[in-house]
């Protein structure tokens, strides 16, 4: 039994391997590990894509649900093959470059925005040795990647020549070099626990338990996990945050000038940067692939799929933010919270359980207390005007 | 004083709610209400009406119509186009011969069904009219308008057996005429429509 769930567990490990055995058979060996890349390079260039096509499909059912119909369901089986039909509308569309655009660097950015989305996942452990390249700084990384994906908007934008394309792409830059700010914040009491940059260590520091230990049953991981998954929604330009591409205000942001595959690609890197945001998320507070019973990767994938069915949620509840309320909502109370998280981390360390939790409880419920009154809007008095009689 | 972020987990109840009921909930309790048209259709409501037909009583030939041409002449569009019979003798025969509506310029008022005073016009529940030519297609001649009335009994149940109780009058009303008198004139057309 054991054997065979550790067999199951291994599966795409051991296929790999074995193909790569099969070829040692005639390939010399530097050919060996380039076969062993271009393997692993593959695999991910195609789960990229197919990710997103079922995320558009997955997204369209929930919403749909949230609002009393019936999503896409003429194309295939439940519409399993309207992405498909996508795919192909996109294709065959024609490509309309604006007259006064800049016509290279339009053409560059919806390439330039799939490339960063695509290296994300090189980090992200997918399962047991299951991750494409070990990095040892590899949250390091995936900050750093992930937040070159504001570049090829903002050259979208500009080079679109259209007023409500730069308006988007100005929000954009504003409102994701805000958001990073947190989320990096918030990454650190994860990093400080595992004392490690690798998304691997950091997932094997939350082993033991049953496979439950995750870092998010502690209370600086649960306000860490909720303060990350908020900048991750806001990173990746979704609702309640998608102010960038606001439809009621600016056409379609960003991307207003951009059809066919242009605009395809623009969508493909969100849900790609939706998918692994939400990943590194499990991975960082979730326990990754840890958990009892099922295959390391299952578990993976099942807490992604979570967290982005709770992304659609959002998006299917919340209304958009106004743009001050969206920067005074980074600055004025993630920020500040996450650097009493970071305090609270290091007390975690060096206390006992049951003090630490008290402690921890005590300390976040003031400061929260105290972010909430500083924060509050100022509501002036309403004036009475009466009547002359 | 509420708790922060209490409104924020209310709405997304809400929608956690909505997203459930969906599955299991009949349409008018808060579940799905789309019918998925070509496969489900609504029960067609017997009031509506389309485009018109013409009813005949037993077999095509008794069309209630006598080509009175008064649908014609109210007919706003004038979609309607009708040409009486002539026997042998050159004589009319109160029946038509020709008897044309152009759906594709019918705009389903309903005029020719009040106006016409032989009970032979009536709307259609049909609302699947399609054709490939603009000018052909669309145009129904006398016998593709012709339905029995047993149809116009199944479409519009109400209405139809009314008018049938008012022939029905009309008649033994007439015959009782008849009897005393002999051959008392023309048929009298029946009294003014009852509303509808």
């Amino acid at each position: 039994m054991q054997n065979l769930l550790s067999s199951i567990d291994m599966i795409f490990v051991t296929a790999k391997a074995w193909v790569l055995s099969l070829l040692a058979l005639f390939l010399p060996k530097w050919l060996i590990i380039l076969a062993s890349i271009t393997i692993s390079g593959v695999v991910i260039l195609c789960l990229g894509p197919v990710i997103m096509m079922y995320l558009t499909l997955l997204e369209r059912k929930l919403i749909g649900r949230i609002q009393n119909r019936y999503g896409p369901n003429r194309v295939g089986k439940w519409g399993l093959l309207q992405p498909i039909a996508d795919g192909i509308k996109m294709f065959t569309k024609e490509d309309i470059v604006p007259a006064n655009a800049d016509k290279i660097v339009h053409l560059l950015a919806p390439i330039a925005i799939v490339v960063p989305a695509l290296m994300i996942f090189l980090v992200v452990p997918f399962g047991k040795s299951m991750t494409a390249v070990n990095l040892n700084i590899g949250l390091l990384y995936f900050i750093a990647v992930s937040s070159i994906t504001i570049l090829p908007i903002f050259m979208g934008s500009w080079a679109s020549r259209n007023k409500y394309s730069l308006l988007g792409g100005m929000r954009t830059a504003a409102q994701m070099i805000s958001y990073e700010i947190p989320m990096t914040l918030a990454v650190v009491p994860a990093i400080m626990m595992s004392q490690s940059l690798s998304t691997n260590a950091i997932v094997l520091s939350q082993a033991g338990g049953c496979g439950l230990n995750w870092f998010i049953f502690t209370p600086w991981g649960i306000v860490g996990f909720i303060i990350f998954f908020l900048c991750a929604t806001a990173e990746c330009n979704r609702p309640p945050f998608d102010l960038p591409e606001a439809e009621s205000e600016l056409v379609a942001g960003f991307h207003t000038e951009y059809s066919g595959m242009k605009f395809a690609l623009f969508y493909m890197a969100e849900y790609m940067n939706a998918f692994t945001l939400c990943g590194i998320a499990a991975t960082l507070f979730l326990g990754g692939w840890q958990g009892p019973f099922l295959p390391s990767w299952v578990w993976f994938f099942g807490k992604t799929f979570v967290l982005i069915c709770v992304m659609i949620w959002f998006r299917g509840t919340f209304p958009r933010f106004r743009v001050d309320h969206l920067m005074g909502f980074a600055w004025k109370f993630l920020l500040p919270l996450t650097l009493v998280n970071i305090l609270l981390t290091a007390l975690w360390q060096f206390t006992s359980n049951l003090v630490a939790w008290i402690g921890s409880i005590l300390v976040l419920g003031i400061s929260l207390w105290t972010l909430v009154k500083l924060n509050r809007t100022f509501v002036p008095e309403k004036r009475h005007y009466p009547l002359e009689s | 004083m509420t708790i922060f972020g209490w409104g924020v987990f209310k709405g997304m109840m809400v929608t956690l709610k909505n997203f459930l009921t969906s599955y299991f909930r009949k349409p008018d309790e808060g579940g799905i209400f789309t019918v998925q048209y070509p496969e489900e259709r609504e029960k067609a409501i017997e009031n509506f009406r389309n485009f018109p037909f013409l009813v005949y009583d037993g077999s095509p030939e008794k069309i209630r119509c006598v080509a009175c041409g008064i649908c014609e002449r109210e007919c706003p569009p004038k979609c309607i186009h009708i040409e009486m019979e002539i026997d042998v003798a050159g004589k009319p025969t109160r029946k038509p011969a020709v008897f044309d509506i152009d759906y594709g310029l019918c705009m389903n008022c309903g005029m020719c069904e009040e106006v016409c005073p032989f009970d032979s016009i009536f709307m259609d529940h049909a609302f699947e009219v399609t054709a490939p030519e603009r000018n052909e297609g669309l145009v129904r001649n006398k016998k593709e308008l012709s339905k029995s009335n047993e149809y116009f009994q199944k479409v519009r149940p109400t209405l139809a057996s009314s008018i049938d109780q008012k022939r029905k009058a009309a008649e033994e009303k007439k015959k009782a005429a008849a009897a005393p008198q002999g051959v008392g004139g023309q048929a009298q057309p029946p009294q003014g429509q009852e509303p509808k």
